[in-house]
């Protein structure tokens, strides 16, 4: 059946589905932070598994390879990765500034001294 | 005479692989932090190096060993370097070696160390 | 795959752990063990730059958010589970169901591979001169894509200056008293910065060999601008970092992440003023090749020096911060 060749989408919706999870419902900034990046790289991951083609290798030309495995996802996930470091570096500035101005991390007491001031 | 060769790149990969669960185990299975690098250490250094002179012969003689011999002296460079620096940390975060059979140093050796698993 | 199996299983125990540190920790795993994955599924440009920026930045970074934030052992309270997984559970069934209909793993007759792809990488070839498809793809064919992605860098690290960037007080002049020097000198750590005294022009110069080797293997502008700052975050971290700011000041790195964009902007600015279009390389020489191998040259240069500075002003203002 479908089994063998879609296990990898399935464990990839899997790792989706916990950094989704870690975001929703973890309390902690961080934690929150680490779960973005986990559902991240699943992404990555899943794009990796679309370009990958039976029998090829990877895309540099050289003599007697015939067959090459898709080019164009990699370099779509090249930009992604950086791009999600970048944005990662971001939210830790904002949890370190959040910091400052709250006194926590803790997103239930953020919402408290929100809520009494 | 390939064949020779290829057994012999066989069987360093085989021996490297076997350190490297030999390694593993010990660092799931030792009672203590320090005993523990120790185990980090076999893998690093014998099964790591074992491995990488097991696909140098598979390479031959070509710029891809080159490239190996310099994993090989950069991995020996840092793993023990890394090592020394973990087991700094731990003595500087109170961890102290078990120490098995010496009365006096009882209560000392009772102070396992704050397992960071 | 067992590898991708293994990552689930890396990502429930880090759903599960409440020592931030080890999540810290299981994070930079996860990163190196998905770097892995990539090299299985033959995406070595991928897998290099996964490795460098998830396990190393990364995990740096959120090293330096603990130390700075929270002690190191905070108990994560979490108190809305069911819900959450309720809701992560329909998503991750709705999510299954839409895979049904994909293309079977690694089958060579997906759609995927049929439109762009046998163009570039047929094309490759005569049209840019370079092994490394992946680069000229990303350099050339793909070219205004990444210069997106260098302005990203750029704001990303222009964002962090503005959120946490405050004048150091107190640091600003390293002392260099006998307590200083009992606490921190030369006789406390003397393997750690001898030995990265001499890893350091090592890790400077195999940055140096990926930025200009990407044409041809694995590598290209971010995996050596990352290797780049690395080298100077490892100096940082052994040494102290006012000493580390002292070698690259804030006013040097700064100069450079502007003048990554410039000169990726500039190069397509000449490219429209001789006479083709913005960002078009073939104009740049005589024969169309040359152009090509010029205009990705100065490209991944630019992309080079932006990531560098990116990494280290973002790692320097993360570490000059007053505890």
């Amino acid at each position: 059946m479908e089994f063998p060749g879609l296990i990898n989408y399935w464990i990839v919706v899997v790792l989706m589905m916990t950094g989704f999870y870690i975001v929703i419902a973890h309390n902690n900034l961080v934690k929150k932070i680490v779960g973005l990046n986990i559902f991240q790289v699943s992404m990555f991951t899943f794009y990796i598994t679309m370009a990958k083609v039976k029998g090829g290798t990877a895309p540099i030309l050289a003599e007697g390879i015939a067959q090459y495995s898709n080019p164009l996802p990699h370099v779509l996930i090249l930009t992604a990765i950086v791009v999600g470091v970048a944005t990662t570096a971001l939210g830790l500035a904002l949890v370190v500034r959040i910091r400052d101005a709250y006194g926590t991390v803790e997103d239930d007491e953020i919402e408290a001294q929100e809520n009494d001031r | 005479m390939e064949m020779l060769l290829d057994a012999v790149s066989w069987l360093l990969i085989l021996i490297g692989s076997a350190f490297l669960v030999v390694g593993g185990i010990g660092i799931v299975r030792l009672p203590d932090v320090f005993a523990r690098m120790h185990g980090a250490g076999i893998i690093d250094t014998v099964g790591t190096c074992a491995m990488l002179l097991g696909l140098m012969v598979q390479a031959g003689f070509t710029i891809v060993t080159i490239k190996l011999v310099l994993i090989v002296v950069f991995i020996l460079f840092t793993s023990p370097t890394a090592t020394h620096a973990l087991a700094r940390a731990a003595l500087g975060g109170g961890a102290r070696p078990q120490v098995a059979d010496s009365p006096a140093d009882a209560d000392a050796g009772e102070g396992d160390s704050p397992s960071k698993t | 795959m067992s590898l991708m199996v293994f990552m689930a299983v890396i990502g429930f125990a880090v759903a599960r752990l409440r020592n931030l540190f080890g999540v810290v920790m299981l994070t930079g795993i996860f990163s190196l063990t998905s770097a892995v994955l990539y090299v299985v599924l033959d995406a070595v440009d991928v897998a290099f730059t996964e490795a460098a920026v998830g396990a190393g930045i990364a995990t740096v970074l959120m090293l330096g958010t603990l130390a700075l934030t929270t002690s190191e052992e905070k108990t994560v309270s979490d108190n809305k589970p069911l819900l959450a997984l309720l809701l992560v559970t329909i998503t991750g069934a709705v999510l299954i169901y839409g895979t049904l209909d994909m293309p079977y793993y690694g089958d060579p007759t997906a759609p995927i591979h049929h439109h762009v792809a046998p163009r570039y990488l047929m094309d490759s070839a005569y049209e840019t001169g370079l092994p490394n498809v992946v680069t000229s793809v990303l350099a050339s064919y793909r070219g205004y894509d990444t210069l997106g992605e260098v302005f990203v860098i750029f704001t990303a690290a222009a964002g962090v200056l503005l959120i946490i960037g405050r004048p150091q007080r107190g640091r600003r002049r390293a002392r260099r008293d006998a307590q200083w020097d009992i606490e921190h000198g030369i006789r406390k750590n003397v393997i750690l910065r001898v030995v990265s005294k001499l890893l350091l022009p090592m890790i400077l110069l195999f940055a140096l060999y990926v930025q200009w080797h990407g044409d041809f293997g694995p590598g290209g502008g971010f995996q050596a601008g990352v290797i780049f700052a690395s080298g100077f975050i490892l100096y940082a971290l052994i040494f102290d970092v006012d000493l580390a700011r002292a070698v690259v000041a804030p006013r040097v790195s700064r100069f450079f992440l502007a003048l990554g964009v410039l000169l990726y902007g500039g190069v397509g600015v000449v490219g429209a003023l001789l006479g083709g279009n913005y960002l078009d390389y073939s104009v740049l020489a005589r024969v169309p090749t040359d152009g090509q191998h010029l205009g990705i040259l100065l490209v991944e240069l630019g992309v080079g020096l932006t990531v560098a500075a990116a990494m280290i002003t973002i790692f320097f203002t993360f570490a000059s911060q007053e505890r």
